[in-house]
């Protein structure tokens, strides 16, 4: 029995796995209030500390690939820069990733009633990553001679007192891979300007060196990152402020609940496996 | 010839090495334009290594379909999918390709051709929406029943390492959730300090590392004792 | 029957069932409205198609599976070479230079500084032909000379430096043991014991042994905190897909 229970087949794993993911979204199941981390909370406070009119620089640096961790927090961020009534830039480094960008801005833009070239531009992708980076510092107006659209980005009125990186108010990385880091180094510390991340799950412990250096002022780490603004995002709206359906629509939070029950599955089989583990040496 | 098939190449990387280097200490404006220039060929010459990728592509697939290898079939399906990409990503910049062969600039006035308005709601942006997204999320997301299959089965407390690493694998799995929180208050914190302290230093000293290795591959790059990126041959 | 055939037949008759189930289930939604026959409606059908081609690689590897899997493929190749011509080629190169010597009436003046990149661009290629392939080490001593020339500098500073800093802090004020010198002082001997652990110039034996003992320590828990993280993020993937199915596809979830 206890053989048997060792080596179940795998394809009996996957249906718990597939139970534990359906049963909560389907019902209400593990609904809790979600309590934010510290390093969410920091990047929260930064971009409320901005006034009207700054410059907010997103670079959304994913692809499909990793767009469940990471258009929530997307979508969430935006949602409060166009809030705050905050100047958006948005570019990527992904050349899969130039769909996404566009598509969170449209959506994000048109909650707000913000216009393209006045509110927010959209720079689109161009390769070089470091380089790139380093051409924005630089200068922002050759390194994109134009934007996403073909136009001039001399001529557009957002950009006007925009010449180089030196003029961002605030930065986010949304990150599925190693951009982060030549962000950090080719950019907030030669260009001075502040930066938080956000990032897939898998990298976010790769990011605490840098948050204690203050290189980072703050991180999004995965879903949990992206729920833990989204609650912050829910708190912080004003009394009366009626929020629409579109806002209400919290991506990160809806999914905690099957996320909630399929880590508790997780425990529970290497619970039960060291348990099994733990019987088999001692027959021995 | 030696000398333009090694020297000349070893020289480029140590001149650009060194007088990349010494730019960094220069404050003075042609300091930047330099290395403004620099990037801007770097990414010219990047958007060219696509066509290596897209020969290297092809040559595997059409070898497939050549030979009849099993699962030949399958390579078509890459030809179809690229070639209805492409045609339909530059269907609108046909002017400009026609321009080329008429021998006449038909468009001098914007500076994308016809496409000045995004893919957006195009042909090419539905495929996007609809085939690239899905089979890109879906073909990763496959690894998360990988990952609880093996987690039942290799997750074993053998040693006293394993034990460590099992624990703090389950104080975060269990943090990162609010049931973790609503359990007790010191969960997450717990969770906090491991990602902060312990986790920090190993990182740091990863990070230490591996910067450290960077920086000798680069000066051996730079003196010509590394000359794997050469290839190999003569 | 062999078993093997026996298998076949099986995976035969699950592959009808499927389609026939996507078939029955994809009318049901369109004639009773819960899809719009548009390209929306229909772009939904397709993507939880290939969404399902794609799991049916958990029951085993499957023609369906790898006809999405090529698909996606060339797909990403065609549009990696839509965006390079219409983000990279053209605009840095195509206007301000090509343009011109294929055309008299071009305006403005052509930068013929860009017929280096564009050489060394052309130089990529020769690694296809064996007879020119040292022609790519041109291009390639470019790109990786100088991005090695770059990256000294700024990886001592911004890495090395920075990261060193916090550690050289004083632990304790006033000789008084707080919490934060407590932390302070774990993550200077994590640091270091990590260090030595990579460090394998030296045997691991004596002291220097026990000291990489505490890296390997300090290097599982962030291993495991690794893990738990990464559990987090693979699964946030497939509640996605699963999101995607019940409510976008079957509108099972409002």
């Amino acid at each position: 029995m206890i053989k048997f229970l060792l080596n179940i087949d795998r394809r009996i794993i996957f249906i718990l796995v597939l139970l534990a993911l359906i049963i909560p979204l389907k019902s209400q199941i593990f609904n809790m209030p979600v309590k934010p981390t510290s390093t969410v909370e920091k990047i929260y406070k930064k971009i409320e500390s901005l006034s009207q009119g700054s410059i907010f620089l997103l670079s959304s640096d994913y692809d499909p690939q990793s767009r469940a961790e990471l258009y929530p927090m997307h979508i969430a961020l935006l949602r409060h820069c166009f809030r705050k009534n905050i100047k958006v830039i948005s570019m990527t480094h992904w050349i899969y990733g130039v769909g996404i960008a566009e598509e969170a801005l449209k959506k994000a833009s048109a909650e707000y009633n913000k216009k393209d070239g006045e509110d927010y531009v959209f720079l689109g992708w161009k390769p070089g990553f470091a380089m790139l980076i380093i051409g924005m510092g630089q200068d922002l107006y050759s390194a994109y001679p134009t934007d996403y659209y073909g136009k001039n980005t001399r001529d557009i009125p957002m950009l006007k007192n925009v010449a180089s990186l030196r003029d961002i108010d605030y930065m986010i990385d949304l990150a599925a891979g190693a951009t982060i880091e030549p962000w950090i180094i080719y950019g907030s510390d030669v260009y001075k300007f502040e930066m938080g991340a956000g990032c897939t799950a898998i990298s976010a412990p790769d990011m605490y060196p840098f948050m204690q250096t203050k290189q980072l002022n703050g991180l999004l780490g995965g879903m949990k990152g992206a729920a833990d603004y989204e609650t912050l995002l829910e708190k912080g709206t004003l009394v009366g402020e009626n929020l629409t359906l579109e806002e209400k629509t919290n991506l990160a939070r809806e999914a905690m609940r099957p996320l909630t029950a399929v880590h508790l599955l997780i425990i529970i089989l290497v619970i039960m496996c060291n348990i099994l583990y733990l019987l088999t040496r001692e027959k021995k | 010839m030696n000398i333009f098939r090694r020297t000349i190449p070893l020289i480029i990387a140590f001149c650009l090495g060194i007088v990349m280097i010494f730019r960094y200490y220069v404050p003075h404006q042609s300091a930047e334009d330099l290395l403004t220039k620099y990037g801007e060929w770097v990414r010219i010459i990047g958007g060219f290594s696509i066509v290596l990728g897209l020969y290297s592509l092809f040559f595997t697939h059409y070898t497939k379909i050549k030979r009849g290898m099993p699962g030949w079939g399958y390579s078509i399906f890459v030809f179809i999918g690229f070639a209805v990409m492409v045609f339909l990503g530059l269907i609108k910049e046909f002017e400009t390709f026609l321009s080329i062969i008429s021998g006449k600039l038909i468009d001098v006035t914007s500076p994308f051709g016809s496409w000045e308005k995004s893919l957006t709601g195009t042909s090419y942006d539905w495929i996007y929406q609809y085939i690239f997204n899905a089979c890109g999320a879906t073909m990763f997301s496959i690894l998360a029943f990988y990952i609880a299959s093996a987690a039942y089965r290799t997750f074993r407390i053998r040693s006293v390492e394993a034990t460590i690493l099992l624990l703090a694998a389950v104080i975060i799995m269990i943090a990162r959730v609010p049931i973790g929180g609503l359990i007790s208050h010191w969960i997450p914190d717990l969770a906090d300090w491991i990602m902060e302290v312990p986790n920090l230093a190993a990182k740091r000293g990863v990070l230490l590392g591996m910067c450290l290795g960077s920086i000798s591959t680069a000066l051996r790059i730079i003196f010509g004792i590394e000359r794997g990126y050469l290839g190999g041959g003569e | 029957m062999t078993p093997e055939k026996n298998n076949k037949t099986i995976d035969t008759i699950l592959l009808i069932i499927f389609v026939a189930f996507l078939l029955g289930i994809n009318i049901f939604l369109f004639s009773g409205k819960y899809l719009h026959f548009d390209t929306q409606g229909v772009g939904i059908v397709v993507a939880a198609f290939l969404t399902l081609a794609m799991y049916s690689f958990l029951y085993k590897d499957n023609p369906l599976f790898k006809i999405a899997e090529h698909i996606f493929v060339g797909i990403g190749m065609g549009m990696g070479v839509v965006l390079t011509w219409l983000q990279v080629i053209k605009p840095l190169l195509y206007k301000p230079l090509i343009r011109h010597a294929i055309f008299d009436n071009t305006p403005g003046t052509p930068d013929y500084i860009l017929i280096v990149p564009m050489i060394l661009g052309i130089f990529m290629f020769a690694r296809l032909y064996g007879k020119t392939s040292w022609l790519s080490r041109w291009s390639f001593a470019f790109i990786v000379g100088g991005g090695a020339g770059i990256g000294i500098p700024v990886i001592i500073n911004s890495l090395i430096l920075k990261q060193l800093e916090p550690s050289l802090q004083p632990i304790f004020v006033d000789w008084v043991v707080t919490w934060q010198s407590i932390n302070i002082l774990l993550i200077l001997v994590g640091t270091i014991s990590v260090l030595i652990y990579f460090f394998f110039s030296l045997p691991h034996k004596g002291t220097i042994g026990g000291i990489s003992r505490i890296g390997i320590w300090f290097l599982m828990i962030s291993f495991g905190a690794t893990f738990g993280y990464t559990v987090m993020g693979r699964m946030s993937l497939i509640i996605q897909r699963i999101q995607f199915l019940l409510t976008d596809w079957l509108h099972i979830i409002k």
